[in-house]
């Protein structure tokens, strides 16, 4: 799905899971997050569901897959 | 708990515990907030920095420095390794020792340090930084201060809260994923880099050892090729490749903003240092000896405006940064961007150039001047970041 795509699902339902249990706590995906949806503290992590676009860059830039397109997106990696 | 200083910094790694020490060394009081339970751990980093890059700040100790590098090596896709001895020392760090020596330096000026102190937003007044809101032991507290300095980091929220664009393009983020594997032999004087689009596409390959037996071994990729594949799947693959012998003691992430530093670093009530304002060298990804110069000044200007009661001054701090390293990173961002998209027979042919140069010869700025030959402006660059 591309880009452009994505960001046509703004304000639709969240289709990005952080996986906190695999995840490393690097904040790459809040560094590139466009719209600071991302809350991350010393060991906890989750989406802000209202500020998410779905626009996927925090998908494409995590070192370690441990974000990921729900069953309602579509798995890109 | 104190509810006003004079300076607040936010994040305690190498830029914000230089922010927080020469803030507090003219005699103004100084929060340093930091949301990990430990200063310098977890440690997210290649741990490679330049002896002047520390002398700068704090002596070297060995027992921060986990070994000293004399050589520089570059191994091309095809295999083909050239060394180049370094004119300079290196050091790789034990950044758990060296972070937690850089807050004790702050501390020992009278900067006060909070560890598992999450910011969560920031107290505005008037259009200007007031203050930040933390949480602290599952407390919520207030604090004011006069100059709020974010390091907080490649996340760099708190200069968000203030209006500031901080976030990065995914482009110019390197995705790393890095090992400190033992039980593998390595030159303990040599630092390892690997080009080509099978180790690290627009981005590298690093082993730095840590001794004779422990290295950091990790890559960094761009966002555009984690697109297609993690930088985790790029480690496994060469580790099963290169070094089946090794036994893995830790894994770690990170991110590291490969860029030119954000157009704006300060703003009313807030500065922004370290990754946090992007301050990282953009070509080498390294950030620990830039942090510490940026940290270092923000902490000086936010003191100064304190002691002279000009609020107004901390706005100096983009052109003091500018001209102490700003500019520079601008045209090591060149220079990347001309390395960039370089193919692996364009590595293997640079590779297989400058192993024809004689030893005495080899340096690192003559290795740009081979790989960028045909590119005279960028040659103009070369020649004004690697030649004296």
């Amino acid at each position: 799905m591309s880009e452009k795509k994505l960001r046509m699902a703004k304000n639709a339902k969240l289709m990005i899971d952080i996986l906190p249990d695999k995840c490393d706590f690097c904040g790459c995906c809040v560094g590139v997050c466009p719209d600071d949806a991302i809350e991350l503290k010393e060991a906890e992590i989750y989406i802000i569901d209202e500020r998410c676009t779905n626009c996927a860059k925090c998908v494409w830039s995590c070192p370690i897959e441990v974000i990921k397109f729900n069953k309602d997106g579509v798995y890109e990696k | 708990m104190k509810k006003n200083y004079d300076v607040i910094v936010v994040g305690a790694g190498p830029a914000g515990s230089m922010a927080a020490r020469y803030a507090a060394v003219q005699g103004v009081s100084v929060l340093m907030l930091e949301k990990d339970r430990d200063v310098g751990y977890p440690v997210r980093c290649g741990e490679a920095i330049s002896k002047a890059g520390v002398e700068e700040f704090i002596a070297p100790d060995e027992k921060f420095i986990a070994s000293h590098v004399w050589n520089f090596s570059m191994t091309s896709p095809d295999g083909t390794e050239v060394t180049i001895p370094l004119e300079q020392e290196g050091y790789v760090l034990e950044r758990r020792i060296f972070d937690y020596e850089l807050a004790k330096s702050a501390a020992n000026e009278g900067a006060e340090i909070l560890t598992r102190a999450y910011v969560y937003d920031l107290i505005l007044e008037d259009n200007r930084v007031a203050g930040v809101k933390y949480e602290y032991r599952g407390e919520k507290h207030e604090a004011y201060a006069k100059v709020v300095i974010a390091a907080d980091g490649v996340e760099s929220r708190v200069g968000r809260w203030a209006g500031l664009k901080t976030h990065i393009h995914f482009s110019d983020m390197e995705c790393c994923v890095q090992y400190t594997v033992s039980n593998l032999k390595v030159d303990p004087n040599t630092v390892y880099f690997y080009f080509g689009s099978h180790v690290a596409p627009h981005g590298y390959f690093w082993v730095f050892s840590k001794g004779a037996t422990t290295a950091n071994i990790g890559l960094g990729i761009s966002g555009t090729v984690g697109k297609k594949r993690s930088a985790l799947s790029f480690l496994q693959e060469f580790m099963e490749k290169h070094h089946p012998e090794a036994s893995v003691l830790t894994q770690i992430a990170g991110g590291v903003p490969c860029s030119i530093t954000l157009e704006k670093i300060s703003a009313p009530g807030i500065m922004l240092a370290g990754d946090a304002a992007r301050q990282v060298n953009p070509l080498s990804g390294g950030g620990i000896a830039s942090g510490m110069i940026g940290g270092s000044i923000a902490g000086r200007i936010a003191g100064e405006s304190v002691k002279m009661n000009k609020p107004d001054h901390i706005l100096s701090y983009d052109k003091a940064w500018a001209d102490r390293l700003g500019k520079r990173h601008e045209t090591f961002d060149r220079i990347k961007n001309g390395i960039y998209n370089f193919s692996d027979e364009k590595f293997n042919s640079i590779a297989h150039s400058f192993a024809k140069v004689s030893p005495d010869k080899r340096t690192l700025g003559n290795l740009f001047r081979t790989a960028l030959f045909n590119n005279p402006s960028l040659l103009i660059d070369v020649a004004k970041v690697f030649l004296k």
